[in-house]
This record gives structure tokens, sequence and C-alpha cells, in this order.
């Protein structure tokens, strides 16, 4: 008994101090982004286009070329994870094949980011003749973020009681019935809540958009789902690392970094907000 | 859908004349490998309540559970032998589950409304039995909450979250939503186990109340409940139907020792 007394109280100062050290690590290279970042941002930095590689200007296409890609990667990822994720909730039984299909899912989560690129490449660009444009980059992304989507979904599903399916199938209600007016609209809020925080990781990865998508320097906006775009990871590290002048272009770096940041930011918080939303309007 | 009152006359009195209302012959079900009945045998009287008493486990849910099917939706069960209601068999390759459940309403041990508003609750059957009209869909609430004993007490806040119900409102609100979409015969799984003895009393009245307009079957722990409100109870053990009689006479006058055994509280 002593002995164990000995090590509580240690033990429960190291566990506080790593807490703290964590917070203190992502506070500080928040404000280190903010401090360095806030200069740059501007009207004109967030409305017009780069001048000089990135050099000078603003980065209204890189903003956009993001946005587009989120979209995309939101249209065809959140469908078919949704679908995947009531399949194996409501319908699939436990047998060898969905228990196969849930280890690809696993699977696909651990793989590395470059590895979807150079998939993409392959299938999208090359295979299906998408070229490097907003659609293969989307699909690509999409791949990435399916499991993330499928995952948070079948939680959701499985958090909503079993008793509300059997009142509704009680009631002569059809399974799909079921699915759908009793248990999507309560599941809703939690796939969607896990999606925004996978399309947050789509949004800031920069190995899949690479060679799908990724321009360099391309100072117009896209006409089109199969242009190129640039993208704001990627745009960050063209500033980083392939200009000359890297002193000179350190505050559209940092600018650029604080764009990227509040925009993820900005979707967890969404999700964070949505979630308080939805707990507060259904309560069971 | 919905019967306007005379018809729903005739079609009572064309009960009365049709004898049995649900009657199962040498029912045997299993949960994969395990068999959970034996050679179940039962008639249940048209208009009357049938009390299905037992220890825990001896299979009076499962078998509750048989007649409207609600069984179906557990992987790996199956079910021989005949389940009949108004002589047609509801295991029959041609008969609609959807339907089935439609005629046979049920009520669940926990009170289980949906995280919608009392009239939502209530309308959900209707709703997607296709029924849209809204002024049609007021009329049903209103008739099933007055069935069901509660329209007193919620007639002003019917857009009010159903969760916001005491225990007793919600499992009366469970019994409304069932008798909304109009069934005629009404499942009951120990439904007043988790209520206070007030509440429990409403209930029992309700009872008596349906019995009148409906076929009821419930499933009950409490001896005293079975005694109050059945007509007829069943006694089952160990996935056996020992012994079923009029009510009165089981408890007064019990044929097997096992049923008297757990009537009077020797085991069970």
């Amino acid at each position: 008994m002593t002995k164990r007394r000995y090590f509580e109280k240690p033990i429960y100062w190291l566990m506080r101090a790593v807490t703290y050290f964590i917070v203190i690590v992502i506070g500080y290279i928040l404000y280190d982004i903010v401090r360095g970042g806030i200069g740059t941002i501007s009207w004109e930095f967030l409305t017009t286009m780069p001048r000089r590689s990135g050099a000078e200007g603003g980065i209204l296409p890189v903003i956009i070329g993001t946005f587009y890609l989120v979209i995309g990667t939101v249209a065809t990822a959140l469908p078919i994870g949704m679908a995947a994720a009531i399949y194996l909730t409501e319908y699939a039984t436990q047998n060898r094949l969905t228990r196969t299909i849930r280890l690809a899912i696993s699977t696909l989560a651990g793989i590395p980011s470059i590895v979807f690129g150079l998939f993409g490449l392959g299938l999208f660009v090359i295979f299906f003749g998408f070229k490097a444009s907003i659609l293969s980059g989307s699909l690509t992304l999409a791949c990435m973020i399916l499991p993330i989507i499928i995952v948070s979904s079948e939680e959701a599903l499985k958090a909503v009681p079993q008793s509300f399916r059997e009142a509704s199938l009680a009631l002569g209600a059809t399974k799909w019935l079921t699915i759908r007016k009793n248990v999507l609209p309560y599941a809703i809020p939690g796939m969607l809540t896990g999606s925004i925080l996978g399309v947050g990781r789509a949004a800031g990865e920069t190995a899949p958009i690479l060679l799908t998508v990724a321009a360099f320097y391309l100072p117009k906006l896209p006409a089109s789902i199969f242009d190129q775009v640039m993208a704001l990871p990627y745009h960050l590290y063209i500033l980083a690392t392939q200009l000359p002048d890297v002193d000179a272009v350190r505050p559209m770096q940092y600018g650029t970094a604080l764009v990227l940041i509040v925009l993820v930011l900005g979707l967890n918080l969404a999700a964070i907000f949505l979630r308080i939303y939805f707990r507060r309007k259904y309560r069971w | 859908m919905v019967v306007p009152e005379s018809v729903r006359a005739i079609r009572h009195d064309e009960r009365a004349e049709s004898a049995v209302k649900i009657q199962t012959r040498s029912v045997d079900f299993f949960y994969g490998d395990v068999q959970a009945l034996f050679n179940i045998s039962l008639d249940v009287q048209p208009n009357s309540v049938m009390a299905l008493i037992g220890p825990s486990g001896c299979g009076k849910s499962t078998f509750l559970r048989t007649l409207n099917r609600m069984n179906d939706i557990i992987l790996g069960t199956r079910l021989t032998g005949s389940v009949l209601i108004d002589k047609t068999d509801i295991y029959g390759s041609a008969f609609s589950v959807v339907e089935l459940r439609k005629r046979v309403g049920m009520v669940f041990q926990k009170s289980n409304p949906f995280p919608k508003s009392i009239f939502e609750n209530v309308v959900y059957g209707p709703r997607i039995h296709g029924i849209r009209n809204p002024g049609q869909l007021e009329e049903i609430a209103e008739r099933s909450l007055i069935r069901a004993a509660l329209w007193d007490e919620v007639k002003d806040r019917l857009s009010m979250n159903a969760m916001e119900l005491s225990g007793g409102q919600q499992q009366r609100l469970c019994i409304a939503r069932a008798l909304a979409v109009d069934p005629e015969i009404l499942l009951m799984d120990e439904p007043a186990s988790a209520l206070d003895p007030r509440a429990t009393a409403r209930i029992e009245d309700l009872i008596g109340e349906l019995r009148r307009e409906y076929t009821i079957v419930i499933v009950t722990h409490n001896m005293q409940q079975a005694a109050r409100v059945s007509d007829e109870t069943a006694f089952f053990y160990e996935g056996r139907l020992i012994e079923v009689g009029i009510t009165k006479q089981i408890f007064t006058n019990p044929v097997h020792k096992q049923t008297e055994d757990y009537i009077t509280g020797r085991f069970g």
C-alpha cells in the first residue's frame, strides 16, 4: 500500500506535465504561424493572383484550388462512405466477406499518402485519362479519406439505439424505410462530424495531390474539373523549397500556412459545433 | 388504412363469430442451435387478454415475438410449426411481414419513444404507410392518444419532445403509437415492468379498456398483474407451455404442480 502511494504522485505529475507539454507545442506552432503570417494577410493577399512564381502577389487561385478539391472530395467520398457504412452496419451479416471488407478499410487507413498519390496517378490520371486535374485529385483524396468517413459513419449508426429500429419495424416499416426515417436522421450529425475531420485532413495533404492535380505555378482560375489547380499545402512546399530568395518569400510562406491552418481548424471547429448542436437537438 | 367507426363495429361482430384469433401449432423455435421453444400450441380468443407468465428465460418473450415475426430480425433464428392469425399462416411465403406488423402492434418492455415530438411519434406509423393528409394525421393522433388515455395530459403540447414525458406517459405514448396503425392484435412485452405502481395501474386500466377492441397478448412477471388484467393465462417453463386456461382457474386451481409452485412463489 505504501509503495503504491509513493508512485501515485510522481506518475500523476508526469502525466500532467506531458499533457501540458503537448498543449505548449501546439500553442507555440500556432503562435509562430499567426505572428509570422498575420502581417501578410490582407484583402489583396487573399483575392489577387500570385506573381513571380508566388514570391509576390496573392494566393487567390491557391485558395480556390483547395476549395474545389475539398468540394470534389466530399462529393465523392461522402456518399460512397455513407453507403458503405450503412451496408456494413445495417445489412451485412458477420461473415468472411465483411471481415475482409473491414480489414481492407483499416488497411486503407494505414496506407501512406504518397502511395495514394501514385495510385491516383496510375488509375485516374493515366488509366482513366483524366490527366492531372481537379477530378483526379479529388478522387485520389476521396480514396484516402474513405476509411475515416466509413469508420465514423459506422460509429454514428451504431450509436442509434436498437430500440428505434425495433419500434419502427414493429409498426410495419420496411428495413430501408426504418433506416431512412428513424436511423439516419439521428446518425447523420455523427457521420458529418467524422467526415469533416476527414475533409480537414484532405485539405492539408500534399502527397496525394502532388502527382494528380497540383500545379507548380498557375496564376489563373480553373474553368472545369479537368483543369489543374494550385493548392495550399503544395504551394507552401514550393514557397519553402523551390524559390531562390528564401528570406524575401518568408512572409508569403507564413501567410499561406496561416490560411491553411485557419481553414483546417475552421473545419474542425465546425465539426465540434455541429456535434454540440445536434447533441442538444437529439437526446435519448 | 383508417377504418371508420361504423365499419370497425361490423368487423368486430365478424370477429366475435370466427372463433380463434391467434392459433399456434407445434411451434419450435431456435436461436442458432439452441432450441428456445418446444412444441407450443396455443389459442388466443378474439377481444380477450392472454397473459404469458413464467420465470425469466422460459421463452415467453420469444413466443410473443414470433407472433409479429420480430424474431426475424435476429440472425440465425428459425421456426418450425405454424402460427395462424385469422386462420392464415403468417410464416407462409405469400404473407407480407409489413402487412402482418400493421395488424399486430407491439409495445416493448422499455418504453422507446422516438426523439421527436409527441405528435410525430404517434403519426410515425400512419406516415410510413402513406397517409400524408395533415387533417387525417391529426385526427389519427387525437384518436390514438385518447385510446391510450394520454390525450388529456398532452393535448396542449403535442409538439413537445416525447423524451420529456414521464416514464408512464412514454409507455402510453408507445401504446398510442402502436394503436395509430389500427392493429387488431396488441402484443405487450412486460409493458409496466419499468413503471411505478401508479403508472402501472394506469396501464392496467388501459388494457382493460383496450380489450374491447383488440386482442391482447401480454408478457408479465407480475402475478397480480396477470390475475388482474387477463382472461386466460399461459404458463411457460423452460421453453415449454406447461399449462393454459382461464386465468381465475390457473390462479386458484392449477392442474400442474410446476404452475402452482411458480404462482405461489416457490420458484422463479
